[in-house]
């Protein structure tokens, strides 16, 4: 099977020995969704980097729709879409000019060129700011300018590094949107990013990248599964008081309730209980749900949870060495 | 993969953004032309006399068109190229399948494109000043197409290099614009003392500023040949160091 991306014992070290990236592997297969996340200076952006070449690799090899961008490198970029991290486009220039000239340089011709950057822009909203310059725009019609300029030659796979940073709520859930289409066209999509939940509700597949490592690679569903304990936060009715509250979670045996105020209960559940005991039990108790939400992203928690392991193990590390030592 | 799509559109994004500032990149060289006819021309010239079997204005009118393709030339690849790294744009280019060669071929083409357009602007502007002879037409258009293409080139080698607004304004300061006035724009070399002849033969301006009056003139300090020698060893050598630094990136990838 070719995949849309293999990457294999890839290093980075830059010029002053800093190490980015330190032998990764990472396959991503075609019309998959996928998340590679990391804190910041974790590497994501180096391997995006190498990836489409505005990075040289110091080591091992990267194969896009297996063509190695060491001998194929024209071929492999020709099925790439990148849509970087920051503006990086000619801020005098009308938006038309820029996604023309984008398509031209992957020999499309200025025809095709045109009617792309019509459909592309009216699909993103921008339609009417055709002919403006780029810097005329807001951070977030910027954003979507990338979007458009990197689909210009209709990639097969398209790399969107942290694409809706500095985004409204709204724009992020039409910009997810339009992801998802273009995912259903079967074109591959790569992303970072550091809202989690955007990695939960777009990706099918997930790898987190720390310190040049990667120290996950897994589908969203088995990195969910991992969790161990899921929070949920109740609304109750508002004619309570805090002492009701008090006395029916101290009574609980089963289930370890939390009182935040007279119509909130916080609710830790771990895999071996289920949501049917805790209304059971509030239902018994008389005390009426209005609404149920979940507390935290539950990715966010799994995260924060194999960073924290990473970095436990490597300050062990070197106490280690030095107990070897003596 | 279609390369000439590719050096289009380059070019293209090129000639439209010195076309769209043309207060800044087309309409200076016609005033400073102006005034050097003016000063030098009619003022000075004047009392000048004769400078190689012409008057003095004839002289210089072809020393000073190809003063103004040098650096308009130059400068428009080094700003362009620099802005496109400054901004980051140039990563359009560097992510598409676009051969190196199409890269550095469209961007001289631009410098090449603004340097002849200013060097056709200047000699309108001359028309006004004094009569134009015109001895062999192929020197001059061989001379201004080859000129144009070698400081193109140098903008653009300069410009990968540059860290800063303030370094692709170092060469044109100081080693450009000597070269150029050193070059036998204002005078024949025939009347520096000998050692000095002998210094201005390694300015490479000397045999582009000669060549172009042969063709509008009939008259050169120094041969035909030797001076297309010249200019094609600097194409060829400056072509070959863009292409090595392109290709690994220098100035461009990390």
């Amino acid at each position: 099977m070719t995949y849309a991306l293999e990457i294999s014992a890839l290093e980075k070290t830059y010029k002053g020995g800093f190490q980015a990236l330190k032998g990764i592997d990472l396959t991503v297969k075609q019309g998959d969704f996928f998340a590679l996340l990391g804190p910041n200076g974790a590497g994501k952006s180096t391997s995006i980097g190498v990836i489409t070449s505005l990075v040289n690799k110091t080591g091992g090899q990267v194969k896009v729709f297996g063509y190695d961008i060491d001998t194929d490198l024209e071929k492999a970029k020709s099925f790439i879409g990148l849509v970087p991290q920051e503006f990086n486009f000619s801020q005098f220039e009308p938006l038309v000019n820029i996604l023309v000239n984008q398509a031209g340089y992957y020999g499309v011709s200025k025809p095709v060129a045109i009617q792309r950057a019509e459909k592309y822009l009216k699909q993103l909203e921008l339609w009417d700011k055709r002919d403006e310059p780029a810097r005329a725009l807001s951070g977030g019609m910027k954003r979507r300018l990338m979007i458009a300029r990197a689909l210009m030659h209709e990639p097969q796979m398209l790399i969107l590094d942290e694409p809706t940073a500095g985004v409204d709520i709204e724009l992020r859930r039409s910009m997810w949107d339009f992801l998802r289409k273009l995912n259903e066209q079967g074109i591959t999509i790569i992303l970072t990013t550091h809202y989690l939940e955007e990695a939960e509700m777009l990706c099918r597949n997930i790898a987190i990248i720390d310190g040049g490592e990667i120290v996950e690679d897994t589908s969203m569903k088995k990195l969910l599964a991992q969790l161990d304990v899921e929070t949920f936060v109740f609304d109750l009715q508002p004619n309570l008081t805090l002492d009701v509250l008090a006395q029916f979670a101290e009574q609980s045996q089963s289930i370890a309730y939390r009182v935040i105020d007279d119509h909130t209960l916080e609710v830790d559940l771990n895999k071996s209980q289920n949501l049917n005991q805790v209304f059971q039990q509030l239902s018994t108790a008389n005390i009426e749900v209005i609404s149920m939400r979940n507390k935290s992203n539950r990715l966010e928690a799994l995260f924060i949870s194999l960073i924290n392991k990473k970095s436990s193990v490597t300050q062990t590390k070197p106490q280690s060495a030095v107990v070897g030592a003596n | 993969m279609n390369n000439s799509i590719a050096l289009k559109s380059i070019l293209t994004k090129e000639i439209q953004r010195f076309t769209r500032i043309w207060v800044q990149t087309l309409v200076p060289p016609a005033i400073t032309i102006s005034l050097y006819f003016v000063i030098f021309g009619s003022l000075i010239g004047s009392r000048i006399g004769e400078m190689g079997g012409f008057d003095y204005m004839s002289f210089i009118v072809p020393g000073l068109i190809m003063m103004s393709v040098i650096t308009n030339s130059y400068s428009n690849v080094a700003s362009s190229f620099f802005s496109a790294k400054w901004q980051r744009n140039v990563e359009e280019m560097l992510v598409a399948p676009v051969p190196n060669w199409v890269i550095v071929a469209g961007y001289v083409g631009g410098g090449m494109c603004r340097g002849m357009l200013v060097g056709l602007i200047v000699t309108i502007v001359s028309l006004f000043f004094v009569d134009i002879q015109l001895h062999n037409i192929w020197v001059i258009i061989a001379t201004v197409t080859l000129t144009s293409a070698t400081f193109s080139l140098g903008g653009l080698i300069n410009a990968i290099f540059a860290g800063s607004f303030d370094d692709i304004s170092i060469i044109p300061t100081f080693i450009l614009t000597p070269l150029t006035y050193l070059g036998g724009v204002f005078y024949s070399i025939s009347l520096l003392p000998e050692f000095w002849q002998g210094v201005s033969q390694i300015n490479p301006i000397v045999y582009m500023v000669n060549a172009f009056r042969y063709g509008f003139l009939g008259i050169s300090d120094v041969s035909l040949v030797t001076a297309f020698a010249v200019i094609g060893f600097f194409i060829v050598t400056l072509f070959t160091i863009a292409m090595v630094l392109i290709s690994k990136g220098i100035g461009l990838r990390s």
